[in-house]
């Protein structure tokens, strides 16, 4: 009795015999099973009166064996017939024996409860009110967490604001640097062409600096920060909450926004301007390139960059991604905390930070262009 | 149920570290074919790591492990998978897939593994479950469960496809007394009618006594086996007293 042979010589099966009782021979484990199965059940359903079973040839019989009997036993129960096991070796029905023993039924919920289409619809509206609600929730206690750390900045975690400044700043600066050296690259290239056509080139550096600074350095910055740091805090305060530690902090009296959001959120909040800042040198330096390549030389790149540029540009810009920062790291973080169970639960919320964080990223810059149109700037 | 005296499992001269730092350090037995042998040691002793080197999971420093004489460390591909499959593991923490219902985690071998129709893997999935005492449990998620209730349903799926061997590391670390003692009987029985060998951590000296065919004790300073032996032989007359200490469920001395 070895688990699995090496080969499958003996194969099981299942005939009816002149008395209409079925005999079962081979091995029953799972590879013969999974071959008299069907037709023993198609024999025995057709079958009339008392069900007999012959076993007496069957050499070898586990689990799998065993399902098969209990499940002939129980469609003669459910037909009101008779079973007649007939044949089984001592540790065989033994064996049976054992696994009826706490049986129930097996007839019980294999399947999770079928949930209407209009019910449906309405957990839906439901979860989106409650998600709608949470969120409310979530944005008032960060509030307060973060007002109370800046009236006590005694009461942060300072040493772990500083590594996750390393991780989602220092780290970060690498992609910030190549994405916006080829987006400056790129923008200034293809304005070239039609700009030239008006022997406008020279306009290059006013539109890129514009651009750049008002616009898509924080944009970017930010939409790069939700991908890498946001997906992260939400994958490691998810897998935090799965394996219960978040619970361990509440009962240490430690309160889990304060110990896990609040840095995450001061440090997104320190390091986004500095990337913002980093992401436009970089395309600056990229559309350099293209310029000088047109003929231009780097001073007058420069100077024309610096006539067009005003410090509101640069201010709205940094106070954007200030604001961008806070959004992307507070929802990855409220994805976290908010974890189901379980493995893919980890996996649903680290999406849903970066599709929440994606969508307010974009609300909050609709909102910035009518304010600061509003305000002149 | 024995066909041959050859030992299922036979361990050679395993040395087991993580990085440089050895663990385990040497050490031979054998795993008689229908016994249920005991790995005991102090807790950080290194049994979960002598464990897991049994079946696999990490390779060894050095040394081999032999499952019913075919070399699983040298073993790849069909071969490798096929000793894997002749033997089932529950782990320490239960380990179960969190997305999936009780009867989903057990029926996944027989997915995987078997060709069997659907009916059947859900008929023997409800079988194993009802045999660890979870049948009404099988549409539940693993994170409905208890802690104890877990480890049962990862005993359940350790046993979906029938294996020769079971592996258990620390299966009624959690459980009440009546639980474990039904859980001990539960081992007992499978062997019996199944010839199931059984490989098992455990520190429940109730349970020790209840099951163990034989055990071995693990040294945390030597890094080797320190006894061997029946449960009531090392009471009573194992040569380290450290030893003797520990069935008799006594307190170290001070000098330690
Ligand atoms: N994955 C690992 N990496 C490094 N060291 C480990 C790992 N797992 C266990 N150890 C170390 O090996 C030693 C034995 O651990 P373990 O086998 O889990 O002990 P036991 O199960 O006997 O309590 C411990 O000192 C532990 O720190
Ligand atoms: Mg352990």
């Amino acid at each position: 009795m070895s688990g699995h042979p090496e080969v499958l010589t003996i194969i099981a099966a299942v005939t009816a015999d002149a008395a209409g009782r079925l005999v079962l021979s081979g091995r029953l484990d799972s590879a013969g099973v999974a071959l008299v199965w069907t037709p023993a059940l198609a024999l025995a359903a057709g079958s009339r009166g008392e069900l007999g079973v012959d076993c007496s040839a069957v050499t070898y019989l586990d689990g799998a064996g065993a399902s098969l009997l209990v499940r002939l036993r129980q469609l003669c129960v459910e037909t009101g017939r008779e079973c007649a096991l007939a044949g089984l070796a001592q540790d065989q029905a033994a064996l049976l024996a054992l696994y009826t023993a706490g049986l129930e039924s097996l007839a019980a919920e294999t399947s999770r409860p079928h949930i209407s289409y209009l019910e449906q619809v309405g957990r839906f509206g439901v979860r989106m009110w409650r998600d709608v609600s949470d969120l409310v929730g979530f944005l008032g206690e960060s509030s307060v967490a973060l007002g109370r750390a800046m009236a006590s900045p005694g009461l942060v975690r300072w040493k772990d604001v500083w590594s996750t400044c390393e991780t989602a700043g220092v780290n970060a600066m690498p992609i910030i640097g190549l994405i916006g050296f080829l987006m400056g690259l790129i923008m200034a290239f293809q304005s070239a062409i039609p700009l030239k056509r008006f022997g406008a080139d020279i306009f290059i550096p006013d539109m890129l600096g514009i651009s750049m600074l008002r616009e898509l350095g924080p944009l970017v910055t930010a939409i790069l920060l939700a991908g890498r740091s946001g997906a992260a805090f939400a994958a490691e305060i998810g897998t935090m909450k799965v394996n219960e530690e978040v619970s361990a902090l509440t009962t240490m009296g430690l309160d889990p926004l304060r110990f896990l959001a609040v840095p995450r959120v001061l440090a997104a909040l320190f390091v986004t301007p500095i990337l913002t800042i980093f992401f436009n040198l970089f395309a600056f330096i990229g559309g350099a390139f293209v310029v000088s390549s047109l003929g231009y030389t780097l001073t007058t790149y420069l100077t024309r960059l610096q006539a067009s540029v005003t410090v509101g540009d640069i201010a709205t810009g940094l106070i954007k991604a200030m604001v961008f920062s806070l959004l992307v790291a507070g929802i990855g973080c409220r994805s976290g905390l908010t974890t189901g169970t379980g493995a893919s639960a980890v996996g649903a919320s680290t999406t849903a930070s970066v599709v929440a964080g994606l969508i307010l990223i974009a609300v909050a810059d609709g909102l910035f262009a009518v304010l600061f149109y509003a305000m002149g700037i | 149920m024995a066909e041959t005296g050859q030992p299922i499992i036979s361990v050679r001269h395993l040395t087991a570290a993580y990085g440089g730092r050895v663990i385990i350090d040497d050490v031979s037995f054998d795993v008689a074919r229908g016994e249920v042998f005991v790995i005991l040691g102090g807790s950080g002793s290194g049994k979960s790591t002598l464990l897991k080197h049994m079946i696999g999971l990490y390779p060894p420093a050095s040394g081999e492990v032999l499952i019913e004489g075919r070399d699983l460390i040298q073993a790849f591909g069909d071969e490798r998978e096929r000793i894997l499959r002749s033997f089932g593991v529950g782990y320490q923490s239960g380990a179960l897939f969190g997305s999936m219902t009780l009867i989903e985690n057990v029926r996944l071998p027989l997915e995987e593994f078997t060709d069997l129709p659907e009916e059947a893997m859900n008929v023997i999935a409800r079988l194993k479950l009802s045999l660890v005492g979870l049948g009404p449990f099988a549409g539940l998620m693993p994170a409905e469960l208890s802690g104890g209730m877990q480890k049962r349903a990862a005993i359940a799926r350790a046993m979906a496809l029938d294996p020769g061997i079971i592996f258990l590391d620390e299966p009624s670390a959690g459980l009440d007394p009546i639980t474990s003692a039904e859980l001990d009987h539960l081992i007992l029985s499978l062997r019996d009618t199944l010839g199931i060998t059984f490989v098992v951590v455990t520190h429940e000296l109730a349970s020790i006594y209840a099951i163990a065919d034989r055990v071995i004790m693990l040294d945390k300073r030597t890094k080797k086996i320190i006894a061997e032996g029946r449960p009531e032989e090392l009471r009573d007359h194992a040569a380290d007293p450290w030893v003797r200490r520990f069935f008799n469920r006594q307190a170290s001395e001070t000098e330690e």
